[in-house]
């Protein structure tokens, strides 16, 4: 592995962690709220959540790329805060990132919320546990599988983003060259050797991330405290 | 004494298979992505001609010489973005020996999709000023794009751009960024630009050919379509006076014939 290799790398990582990180901060309500309500409006917004798992990433990528250019909106607005424009920064990417792995993350958290028993939350409130007192101390406990398997999924399938990257990104190595395009540009100049040594990686990385997920959350779920 | 009846069927025979092909056939063509615009045009007028479909593929020519030298892709021929690659294929005995040729010479232009910011010598690329991103194709695998950093070298300013460039998969991508307003400027090619119809907006600096090395596109027939008439038909065609004539009119200059 070079050092510019291992810039991929890093730079990969973090893009992932920064997109896991707002997607949980992000979907965790999102997928409470969708899991509670029966408001009707719900399947708008599941269908708008579960829009990425279908629409191929170059659409995503060339619209990203028009909305976040100067004359699109989302540029207007960055542009009117001080904040340059998003297409080519690292920035960029993790708003990408966010919108194309959004139902990896909302998905497994909202199945976790659904499945918690009425019965539980009800049983907390006759304990006069407050709403916020009742998803901290009963929801969040009992979701902790659907929080794992969103943290791994949605982590994971950020690394193996694409197109989405291809289109705004620009392949600026230290702030937009991630190990998918890096694979792409070793592939097209007939590099195999270098291919290979990041393809193998992430086949590898996939595969242990995948068996780890499957593998803790076959356990049956802990029937008291908090295990760590 | 000459017996009639067997000349009298050649004859026949001979008229009906020069009147209509012998069978219509379909050409698969991987086509450097540079040249989709004018080869749609050739296409069209080769099937006119021959009765014979072409298939086209567009991409990056780095991709192609990956998917035919070793994941035996279809194509029939390839329309190369450089001769590097079509030398290499034939050299790998991936090619028909002999059927290269140069069927297009590229022209590098620097364009800003607004009026006005890039003036007819060039002389924006010595001062960055406000702008933020100057495109080019991936120098490592696109040639427009290491023809664009030849430029930048040549003028002396190539250390000024290098926090500002942003890389397209090819000449196409870095054409799409200057296109959308997400880079100010951008090497591209001058086929690009100059459509036939459809000028695009904007200001441009044809970039003189002392600047860079010339970017020669060859074509060359693939094994998988030594056997087939209608590729090597297609070969031909794209030498034809007609087909030149559309090549030239999209902003290429031609090899001589």
């Amino acid at each position: 592995m070079t050092a510019a290799d291992w810039t991929t790398v890093r730079l990969t990582a973090e893009l992932a962690a920064w997109t896991t990180v707002v997607l949980l901060l992000l979907g965790t309500p999102l997928a409470w709220w969708l899991a509670r309500t029966r408001s009707g409006i719900k399947p708008l917004v599941t269908s708008l959540v579960a829009m990425p798992l279908v629409l191929p990433p170059s659409v995503l990528g060339f619209y990203l790329l028009l909305l976040m250019g100067p004359q699109g909106p989302v540029g207007q607005l960055t542009q009117s805060f001080g904040l340059g424009r998003l297409p080519f920064t690292f920035a960029g990417l993790v708003v990408g990132s966010v919108l194309y792995s959004l139902p990896f993350v909302v998905q497994p958290l909202q199945q976790a919320f659904e499945a918690i028993p009425e019965r539980a939350l009800e049983a907390a409130a006759t304990l006069r546990a407050g709403p916020w007192d009742r998803f901290f101390s009963v929801a969040l406990p009992l979701a902790r599988p659907g929080f794992l398997t969103a943290t791994v999924l949605g982590f994971a399938h950020t690394v193996g983003e694409f197109g989405v990257v291809l289109m705004i990104g620009g392949n600026i190595p230290g702030a937009t060259r991630v190990l998918s395009v890096a694979v792409y540009e070793h592939v097209e100049a007939t590099e195999f050797d270098s291919a290979h040594r990041l393809a193998a990686g992430m086949v590898g990385f996939a595969f242990v991330v995948l068996l780890a997920l499957y593998a803790l959350n076959r356990r049956p779920r802990p029937a008291g405290g908090v295990t760590t | 004494m000459r017996p009639r009846l067997p000349l009298a069927l050649a004859l026949c025979i001979a008229l009906l298979v020069s009147a209509q092909p012998v069978r219509a056939d379909t050409v698969l063509v991987a086509v450097a992505a540079n040249f989709v615009g004018p080869f749609r045009q050739i296409a069209e007028a080769f099937t006119v001609a021959t009765g014979h479909v072409v298939q086209a593929s567009p991409g990056p020519t780095g991709k192609f010489y990956a998917q035919i030298a070793t994941g035996g892709a279809p194509f029939e021929v390839l329309l190369a973005a450089d001769s590097a690659t079509p030398r290499r294929l034939l050299a790998e005995g991936h090619a028909v020996p002999g059927t290269a040729f140069t069927y297009a010479v590229g022209q590098l232009v620097l364009w800003s999709a607004t009026p006005g910011v890039v003036d007819d010598q060039g002389a924006v690329l010595a001062d960055p000023g406000r702008i933020q991103r100057l495109a080019i194709a991936n120098p490592k695998v696109a040639p427009y794009g290491a023809a664009a950093l030849e430029v930048l070298k040549s003028r002396g300013v190539a250390d000024r751009w290098a926090s500002r460039l942003v890389t397209g998969d090819s000449v196409a991508q870095a054409h799409q960024f200057v296109f959308t307003g997400n880079a100010e400027l951008g090497f591209v090619a001058l086929s690009q630009v100059a459509v036939p119809g459809r000028p695009a907006a904007g200001s441009w600096w044809a970039v003189p050919q002392s600047l860079y090395g010339e970017i020669r596109q060859d074509a060359v027939l693939l094994r998988a379509g030594a056997q087939r008439p209608a590729a090597r038909a297609l070969l031909q065609f794209l030498q034809s006076p007609s087909a030149r004539q559309v090549i030239a009119r999209h902003g290429y200059a031609l090899p001589a014939p």
